[in-house]
């Protein structure tokens, strides 16, 4: 037993001092994981800011100036052009000149003064159809206010009912407290998946594998010096991007830090796992990464990092089922935004645990396999 | 005229014929070295028609932003009438999936069960509210962790509540006064379908990801099994070393780019407005964007290893988060917006979006298409100047 232990952190301290040695993979494995989660925490946003409009004011009267100067004032949207005549508005969205056109008709105040309902055109550029909807959803709060206030100054009866939408957990429904603790679940994903879907790849290729064969290892005690080096990087990565999500970016971190990390070490085995069983099969290193890229791209989009699951049809929120980033997702926003703590996050440890064992038990059969 | 001899140059003329049909046959036999080596290890192939066929698949099915069947909690303390109706509204919304709860505590606990995303919830005075002279207040409760989701769920709650209001001052026999209301056109998209803005763009993902993984690893590979000092001991140019690479590279490269245009039209229903033409061509130039990229990352690394992580981390993901497929570039702080300029992607998923939704809009097409000339000229030239035949 102790020998095994001894020859288990051997192969470790090999595998590291592998990794390390080399400057090139030394800073491949620190420097970008960091640099992208500062840009990607400032860049992944669905917030909209200073989005180009241009008016088309046939009106010029006192309602469409205060309700020009309404949407001016928000900040999601910069004007960038007054139209004139009708045939200037298809250009302006087909060159992507300006993203939404404001149109008013010659009748607005008119109508409005008289007390006739009337509308407000906006044609907005439909090529993004996300930032599309959410620029009429940040228009449609603006007319409602507009409205509000227009039915109190001229006497009307305010409406029957009014809401008061408040947000739990992200008050000011800032993206980016979304993002970037999913930031950290990518970022871990990626690292520590390429670290173990190369590592027998890489043996093969410079014959140094066969050497290790002759050695007294055995398959369980290769498999080992090759899980840990991935779940320390693992743990080592997610750390110093947790620390940046607090200190940098100040998402507050509400839950406690032990489930966090319960979560990520069940997360780093389900990968690690999947990571061995691509390194066992694959044969040159650009068969590994093929894999891992198999792996890692469906893991991220099958998630909920950018897109809801809920949104997903039924067939396909099923399968999202055997992912387990997508309850390491969960776990890292819970404990971040929600305050969880190990308690409830039960529903989300024990599928990880259980995908956990099944890979690395399918991992090591390859691997036996592999070796003899 | 046996000007030959008379004109010494053209014999030079004649040699340097000669010389370039030599070359042609080196550049063959490269070539032909190449796809031995695609056709033996399949993972070529599969990174060629395996990957755009499986992340298609996945990407077109598994990302939407439409959100259906919103699970919400309807908290109502003094049932009547009119909550009736309000609450019926709710039911009747394709967007909602309205479970009612006794007390405001258990609806709490489901939304922090994740079982529920949102709470309306309507106090015990609300009838008594509707009456009075002031707008009787409706709580709205939602979960804002996912904000982008929070926002739009918002928006679906408003749209159901002016629907309320219209509906109650008619059965009151007033009318509900909305002095303005919206009119809106989405163009190119109407029915904001999100997968017809999506698909286009993934394709866009997906060539980025194809280009850098075929020739990421080639160069770096032939220094690591020790080959690129057998071939620079050949007469071989370096040119025509990188073209032998190149060209079969992006013949696969454009396979994949087929099937993946297929795949959107024909199985993902995305109208293809412009003209085919221009979708070749702009798809031909980003390609060699991506190729000689990827070529760049493997002459720089000459390990397998550091050219795969280099690959990932350099392309896919900016390509995915920078590019403007999913998040919108004019919201990001004004360093990222420059950075996003860099990063090859961004053009040409902004020349899918024109070509397959609003048709060949020539302002865009051009601008973007200089562009992505730019940037492979830079790149095929570092890439040039990086490789040299000579041994560290």
């Amino acid at each position: 037993m102790m020998t095994m232990w001894r020859r288990i952190i051997a192969l470790t301290i090999k595998e590291f001092l592998a990794l390390v040695k080399d400057r090139r993979s030394r800073t491949v494995l620190i420097v970008p994981p960091i640099i992208q989660l500062i840009i990607f925490g400032y860049a992944a946003t669905f917030d909209l800011h200073d989005v180009p409009y241009a008016v088309y004011n046939e009106d010029r009267g006192v309602a469409s100036r205060e309700l020009l100067a309404a949407i001016e004032g928000s900040e999601a949207f910069r004007p960038v052009d007054y139209l004139e005549k009708d045939s200037q508005v298809a250009p302006i969205i087909d060159n992507k000149g300006a993203t939404m056109v404001v149109h008013f008709g010659p009748e607005f105040t008119k109508d409005l003064l008289l007390k006739r309902p009337t509308e407000l055109q906006v044609i907005v550029d439909g090529r993004d159809s996300n930032t599309a909807l959410v620029v009429l959803g940040y228009l449609r709060s603006i007319l409602i206010k507009f409205n509000e206030q227009w039915n109190i100054a001229h006497g009307e009866r305010p409406p029957a009912a009014r809401l008061n939408i408040r947000a739990w957990f992200n008050q000011n429904l800032e993206s980016r407290w979304f993002i970037v603790p999913g930031v950290v679940g990518l970022l871990t994903l990626v690292v520590t998946t390429l670290v173990t879907a190369l590592s027998v790849a890489r043996e093969r290729e410079a014959g140094t594998f066969d050497q290790l064969l002759v050695t007294p290892f055995r398959p369980v005690e290769i498999l080992l010096g090759k899980t840990l080096p991935g779940l320390v990087i693992g743990v080592i990565e997610a750390s110093i991007i947790i620390l940046i999500a607090i200190l940098w970016f100040n998402v507050p971190l509400r839950g406690s830090l032990a489930a966090l990390y319960c979560g990520l070490f069940l997360f780093l085995l389900s990968t690690i796992g999947v990571g061995l069983a691509i390194s066992s099969i694959a044969v040159t290193q650009q068969q590994g990464l093929l894999g891992a890229f198999l792996f890692i791209v469906p893991s991220i989009i099958l998630s909920g990092f950018a897109t809801p699951i809920a949104n997903m049809p039924p067939l396909v929120q099923d399968i999202t089922l055997i992912n387990p980033m997508r309850y390491f997702l969960i776990i890292l926003r819970s404990v971040f935004l929600e305050g969880a703590n190990v308690s409830r996050l039960w529903p989300n440890y024990w599928p990880m645990a259980l995908i956990g064992i099944i890979n690395l038990t399918i991992a090591s059969m390859l691997f036996r396999r592999r070796l003899y | 005229m046996n000007g030959n001899v008379k004109y010494p140059y053209l014999r030079r003329t004649e040699k340097q014929d000669s010389c370039s049909a030599v070359r042609l046959m080196r550049l063959r036999g490269l070539m032909r070295k190449e796809a031995y080596q695609i056709i033996r290890d399949p993972s070529s192939i599969g990174i060629a028609f395996l990957l755009p066929l499986v992340l298609l698949l996945i990407f077109g099915y598994g990302v939407s932003l439409d959100a259906k069947d919103v699970p919400v909690g309807i908290v109502v303390e003094n049932p009547s009438s009119q909550t009736e109706s309000f609450t019926a509204a709710f039911s009747g919304s394709p967007y909602f999936d309205p479970m009612t709860f006794g007390n405001i505590q258990d609806a709490e606990q489901a939304v922090k069960e994740r079982k529920i995303i949102a709470i309306v919830w309507l106090r015990e005075g609300f009838g008594r509210d509707l009456l009075s002279a002031s707008a009787a207040p409706i709580s709205v409760i939602i979960n804002g962790v996912d904000a982008n989701n929070a926002r739009i769920i918002e928006g679906y709650i408003q749209g159901v509540w002016v629907t309320w209001l219209e509906q109650y001052a008619a059965s009151t026999g007033q009318i509900q006064k909305i002095p303005v209301s919206l009119e809106q056109r989405i163009w190119y998209n109407p029915e904001v379908r999100s997968r017809n803005f999506l698909v286009p763009g993934l394709i866009a993902i997906i060539m980025t990801l194809i280009g850098a993984l075929l020739t990421s690893m080639v160069v770096a590979r032939e220094w690591e099994r020790g080959t690129m000092e057998a071939l620079m001991v050949t007469p071989v140019s370096v040119r025509d070393i990188l073209l032998g690479k190149l060209i079969p590279y992006f013949i696969l490269g454009m396979g994949g780019m087929a099937l993946s245009v297929a795949m959107a039209v024909w199985l993902f229903d995305v109208p293809l407005r412009g003209s085919f033409l221009v979708l070749f061509g702009a798809s031909a130039l980003f390609l060699v964007v991506a190729l000689s990229l990827g070529l760049l990352i493997s002459t720089a690394a000459k390990n397998q290893f550091l050219a795969g992580q280099a690959a990932i981390i350099s392309t896919f993901l900016p390509a995915f988060m920078l590019s403007g497929f999913i998040f919108y570039i004019g919201s990001m702080p004004i360093p990222i917006q420059w950075f996003t300029h860099i990063v090859a992607a961004r053009y040409f998923v902004s020349i899918l979006q024109t070509v397959f939704l609003a048709g060949n809009v020539w302002p865009v097409i051009l601008a973007n298409c200089a562009a992505l000339v730019i940037m492979a000229v830079i790149f095929l030239t570092l890439v040039r100047r990086r490789t040299r035949k000579r041994l560290e």
